[in-house]
C-alpha cells in the first residue's frame, strides 16, 4: 500500500482502534484516579479537576501543575512547565507527518488532538508494518481520553472519603508517579548524565534563584546536554 | 505574574494548560509543513521532556521528610526491577504511609 492508502481514517478503523486500546485504557483509568485523588488532596475543587482532565488530557503535566498549586499559580512557570513536559507531542506530530500530510487539514489536526503516548506508539507500529495506523491513533485516543476522565472522577469520589491524606502517603502520589515515568525510560550513560545535570541545575536554582524557576532551569539544562551529546540513531 | 486559585482563576489556569498542550499536539505537524525538525532539535526536545520531571522531583527529594525520601527511593528501585509504573508508585506510597504510622 502507498502512504496515501495507509492514511485513510474510517468509522470502522476508529472503532477497531478504540477496542484495541481498551486494555491500556484500564491502566490509564487507574492513573486518572491517582490524579483525581492527588488533586483533591492539593485543594483543587472538583469541577476544576474534572475540566482539567477533560481539556488538558496529559497526565504528567497535570500532576506537575499540582506542585505549584497554592493560593496563586505563577503563569510563566505554568506555561513553560506544561510546554516542556508535553513537548514530546511535537515529536509525535513530526514522526507521524509522512502519513498525516495525506490527510485533509481538519482531520489531520483532529486526530492529533487526542494523540498521547500509547496510541502514538501503536500507530507508529502499525505504519511500520505497512498497515493503516490512524484508526488506533484516533479511536485509541478517544478510549484513552474517556478512561482518563472516568478515572479522574473515580479518584475524586474516593478522595472525598479520606481526610488526612499525608498520613497515608497520598501527598507522594504525584512524586512517585512522575519518578516512575522517569525511571521507566531508557537508561544509558547519556540519559543518566542528562538526569544528573538537570537535578543539579534544578537544586542550584531552587537554592539561589527566585521561587519556581528551578523546573524550567533544570529542564533546559537537561535539554542542552541532550542536544550536545546526540543520541545514536539505530 | 500569578493567577489566584479562587474565583475564576482556576478556569484561566485550566484554559492556559489546555491551549499550551494543544499547541504541542498540533505544533509538530504544523512545523513539519514548513521545515522538518532536525536531529539536534529532536534531541533537545526529547531530553527536555525527561529532565523537566527530574528538575521537578529533585527539590522534593531534598526537602522532603524521611517518608518522602523513602517513598521516592522505593519507587525508583521497584521501577528498575519490574518496569511497571503503577506497581512502583504504589510501593512508594505504601512505604511513605508505613513510615508515617511508626
Amino acid at each position: 500500500m502507498t502512504d496515501r492508502e495507509l492514511s485513510v481514517i474510517s468509522a470502522q478503523s476508529t472503532w477497531q482502534g478504540f477496542r484495541q486500546m481498551l486494555p491500556i485504557a484500564g491502566f490509564v483509568m487507574i492513573f486518572g484516579a491517582a490524579f483525581g485523588l492527588a488533586a483533591l488532596q492539593q485543594g483543587l475543587d472538583i469541577a476544576t479537576i474534572l475540566w482539567m482532565s477533560a481539556l488538558v488530557f496529559a497526565g504528567a503535566s497535570q500532576f506537575a501543575t499540582l506542585e505549584f498549586w497554592g493560593a496563586e499559580v505563577p503563569v510563566f512557570t505554568l506555561i513553560l512547565t506544561v510546554f516542556a513536559i508535553n513537548a514530546r507531542h511535537l515529536l509525535m506530530g513530526a514522526t507521524l507527518y509522512p502519513w498525516l500530510q495525506h490527510v485533509p487539514p481538519r482531520r489531520r489536526y483532529g486526530v492529533m488532538t487526542v494523540a498521547s503516548d500509547a496510541n502514538w506508539a501503536m500507530a507508529m507500529q502499525a505504519f511500520g508494518r505497512a498497515q493503516p495506523g490512524f484508526g488506533v491513533l484516533f479511536g485509541g485516543g478517544l478510549a484513552l481520553w474517556l478512561a482518563w476522565i472516568a478515572g479522574t472522577w473515580l479518584g475524586v469520589e474516593v478522595g472525598d472519603l479520606i481526610s488526612d491524606g499525608r498520613r497515608w502517603g497520598l501527598d507522594m502520589v504525584m512524586g512517585c508517579f512522575l519518578l516512575a515515568l522517569v525511571a521507566g525510560g531508557k537508561r544509558s550513560p547519556r540519559t543518566i548524565l542528562i538526569w544528573i545535570v538537570s537535578a543539579a541545575a534544578s537544586l542550584a536554582a531552587y537554592e539561589y534563584l527566585p521561587e519556581n524557576t528551578h523546573v524550567v532551569i533544570g529542564a533546559i539544562a537537561g535539554g542542552v546536554i541532550g542536544m550536545v551529546w546526540l543520541e545514536k540513531t539505530s | 505574574m500569578s493567577i489566584a486559585t479562587s474565583g475564576w482563576g482556576p478556569v484561566w489556569i485550566v484554559l492556559i494548560m489546555a491551549v499550551v498542550t494543544l499547541i504541542t499536539r498540533w505544533g509538530g505537524v504544523f512545523i513539519m509543513g514548513f521545515v522538518p525538525i532536525g536531529e539536534r532539535t529532536r534531541n533537545f526536545i526529547a531530553a527536555m521532556s525527561g529532565s523537566v520531571l527530574v528538575a521537578l522531583l529533585a527539590p522534593m527529594a531534598l526537602e522532603g521528610d524521611g517518608g518522602a525520601r523513602l517513598a521516592l527511593l522505593t519507587t525508583a528501585l521497584v521501577m528498575f526491577a519490574v518496569k511497571k509504573p503503577l506497581v512502583a508508585s504504589t510501593a512508594g506510597i505504601l512505604v511513605a504511609a508505613l513510615y508515617r504510622q511508626l
